[in-house]
């Protein structure tokens, strides 16, 4: 394929041989590719327009936090910092825990380099996820975690990606390989932050083996003009417990893919997420959740609250095979408009080919609903106020379900400061129209 | 305190107050019935605000000031409270939040200060213990989930805690059992005071066994067609609303 991304590629970089040849892969595939245009059924309502323009290396930069803008939340364990997908070993904190190997690819030990080898990539299988196959053609580093059979981590592990201001517009590359082995425990988060429009391209793949459970974040919070195109790509073996929790502030153009694969029986993964968008944000999540065996469940929820003259794309795909019998499978996605420009295409698809199995699937939108701004106003709270006290409602219980306290207290503010910042109202008067949220 | 003229109101094109008139003074406590249909719940709105409710005639002024120049909260930092009769689902925003929030913005329209958050708990549970309510309820969704007796319960605590000047009480009887009533009527009595008002809108007769009024009026057709005292309310338990519909005709 030739087109503006392409010449980024930098095939000369010396990385390992397993990584070359992984890159080689990726180049082949991304070359015979096609870029996807509205009439590919998966993009119908995601243009990639604005990826058309010319990028450069992403460049590095060795700003302190406080320039970058840096704020994260203050997690207990090991925290892995990339600006402009360069390792900042200086903004990272290794916190040891026997429980956990936490290794760029490019430090991996050979025991390390075998295992991100024999896994890397096996969960993206095919070329349909041709910005995956960018990502491998790109790969120069990335980040390995292995969390060891039969232990449970201590701490939670954060994963930062933050684009910094430049003078061009830039690509950057992002790639997770997490190996939880049989029986393991582990929290991890990934944060996606920055202040400009670079486009990042983000792969990251989440091996669970039998019996483990992970709890896991993917936050972005990236400036309204950011460009990211990035997938969540998960297999599950038997007996293994997901909890995956997304949030996506609005960007020029961000689109996420989460594909889940219950390859083994007795699997259970819990997906939710939330979307807000306003201005001309796009947002687009694309969800997949492959049920190829029995006995196993998902509970995915979904709400995104969409302003001014945004869009917002929400694709949820519960496919069941044959052999999937005693599939317990629910899917909910619930959209809040809060103009009459804003704008929604959300469906819900199921396609289920096994005959005994339970599943329920809905999709809503609507307005604010007047019966609760009236009975608000009428207990004396602002008109401006009320409204964000109902949208951040809106929201509330998914953050509230979220496992990590400290995650939690990040976001509350984090959100209800968005929501103050939505009035038109000048900074101070939306402090005081978020005061009473946590009350 | 409340000064209702000629008022004339209509929801979807359908007239529905047909030149109400009423007066209330600071201190007294005032009884409406009426037969279903009559109007009884759509003089609530009207006072409230609610969008979709149309003043076609007449005035209303509360507190000396024209209750339609203003918006809902403005109202209600006024000191109008309407207990619902039908009080809302907010799932996602807790009773904490909506409590202090409420609390806040009317203090702060009268130049008071404040409560810290932990005076304002203190408060709160006060309010709940009083009009007994389980303090658990304060940590869930405003109304979510509540049983019929519970949400009335959360009506009298709000009112309890904004300390209202007029509280309109829209069917806050209906539903409830004797146990219920009897801890909404406890609230109402503990609260009437010389600079407070009690509108008390009402289907049945048994809510003035436990919360006397000073004056009763029947509402039919849109109008209020007869005022009198308690006994008014005796007699309309006894002969029903027919008789008075006979008399007006």
């Amino acid at each position: 394929m030739t087109d503006l991304l392409t010449p980024q590629l930098n095939i000369e970089t010396a990385v390992p041989d397993w990584l070359q040849a992984r890159r080689l892969a990726g180049r082949a595939a991304w070359d015979n590719g096609s870029m996807p245009t509205r009439k590919t059924e998966d993009w119908k309502y995601t243009s990639l327009y604005p990826l058309q323009q010319d990028f450069t290396a992403a460049p590095v930069n060795d700003a302190s936090a406080a320039e970058l803008g840096l704020d994260l939340p203050e997690l207990s364990g090991s925290r892995l910092v990339f600006v402009n997908g360069h390792w900042r070993e200086d903004l990272s904190t290794l916190v040891a825990d026997a429980a956990i190997e936490v290794v760029r690819f490019s430090e991996a030990n050979a025991e390390q380099s075998a295992l991100i080898g024999e896994h890397l990539g096996t969960s993206v299988p095919g070329t349909k996820h041709l910005f995956a196959m960018l990502n491998d053609a790109a790969l120069s580093d990335g980040v390995f975690l292995r969390v060891r059979a039969n232990s449970k981590a201590q701490h939670p592990v954060q994963l930062v990606w933050h684009n910094s201001r430049a003078e061009s517009i830039f690509i950057s590359n992002q790639r997770l390989l997490v190996l939880a082995e049989t029986h393991s425990e582990a929290s991890l988060v990934e944060h996606f932050s920055g202040r400009n429009n670079a486009f990042t391209n983000g792969v990251s793949e989440l091996v669970l083996g039998p019996g483990a459970k992970l709890n896991h974040s993917r936050l972005h919070l990236e400036s309204p003009e950011a460009l990211h195109i990035g997938g969540l790509h998960v297999r599950l073996d038997r007996d293994a417990t997901l909890e995956s929790f997304h949030l996506a502030l609005g960007g020029k153009l961000k689109r996420i893919d989460i594909v889940i694969n219950h390859e083994g029986t007795g699997a259970h993964c819990q997906l939710d997420g939330i979307y807000l968008l306003r201005g001309n944000e796009h947002v687009d999540y694309h969800t997949c959740i492959e049920h190829a065996v029995p006995h196993c469940t998902t509970d995915e929820t979904f709400r995104g609250i969409i302003g001014d003259k945004a869009r917002a794309v929400f694709n949820g795909r519960i496919h069941i095979h044959p052999d999937a019998q005693k599939t317990h499978a629910q899917l909910s996605n619930k959209n809040l408009l809060t103009s009459a420009t804003a704008e929604v295409n959300t469906k819900p698809e199921l396609e289920i080919y096994a005959d005994d199995v339970q599943c329920a699937h809905g999709a809503t939108v609507a307005q604010l609903d007047d019966a609760m701004l009236h009975y608000l106003r009428t207990r004396g709270i602002p008109e401006d106020e009320a409204l964000v006290l109902l949208s951040y409602g809106f929201i509330n219980a998914l953050v509230e379900t979220q496992a990590l306290d400290a995650l939690r207290d990040y976001l509350k503010p984090l959100l209800a400061d968005y929501f103050g910042a939505t009035s038109e109202s000048a900074s101070e008067q939306g402090s005081n129209l978020t005061r009473h949220i946590g009350a | 305190m409340l000064s209702i003229k000629d008022l004339h109101a209509e929801v979807d094109g359908k007239t529905i107050l047909k030149g109400l008139s009423l007066e209330i003074n600071a201190g007294e406590v005032h009884a409406i019935m009426g037969p279903n249909g009559s109007g009884k719940s759509t003089l609530g709105h009207v006072l409230s605000g609610r969008p979709g409710y149309e003043i076609t005639g007449g005035s209303v002024e509360f507190m000396g000031k024209d209750i339609f120049e203003m918006e809902t909260e403005e109202r209600a930092h006024l000191g109008l409270f309407l207990a619902f009769q039908y009080p809302v689902e907010i799932p996602g925003v807790s009773n904490m939040e909506f409590l202090k929030a409420a609390v806040d913005a009317v203090r702060e329209s009268r130049d008071e200060e404040a409560f810290d958050t932990v005076s304002f708990m203190r408060k709160a549970r006060e309010a709940c213990t009083a009009v007994d309510l389980d303090q658990a309820f304060l940590k869930r969704g405003v109304n979510e989930g509540f049983s019929g007796g519970e949400k009335k319960r959360n009506e009298l605590m709000q009112m309890m805690l904004l300390e209202p000047k007029l509280c309109i009480l829209d069917e806050t009887d209906s539903g409830l059992d004797i146990d219920a009533l009897q801890v909404v009527a406890k609230g109402v009595n503990t609260m009437r005071a010389e600079d407070r008002a009690f509108l008390l809108v009402t289907h049945y007769q048994r809510l003035l066994d436990y919360i006397e009024p000073d004056y009763v009026h029947v509402l039919a057709d849109g109008r209020i067609v007869k005022s009198g005292d308690k006994s008014l309310a005796l007699e309309l338990e006894e002969k029903g609303y027919g008789w008075l519909e006979v008399e007006v005709a």
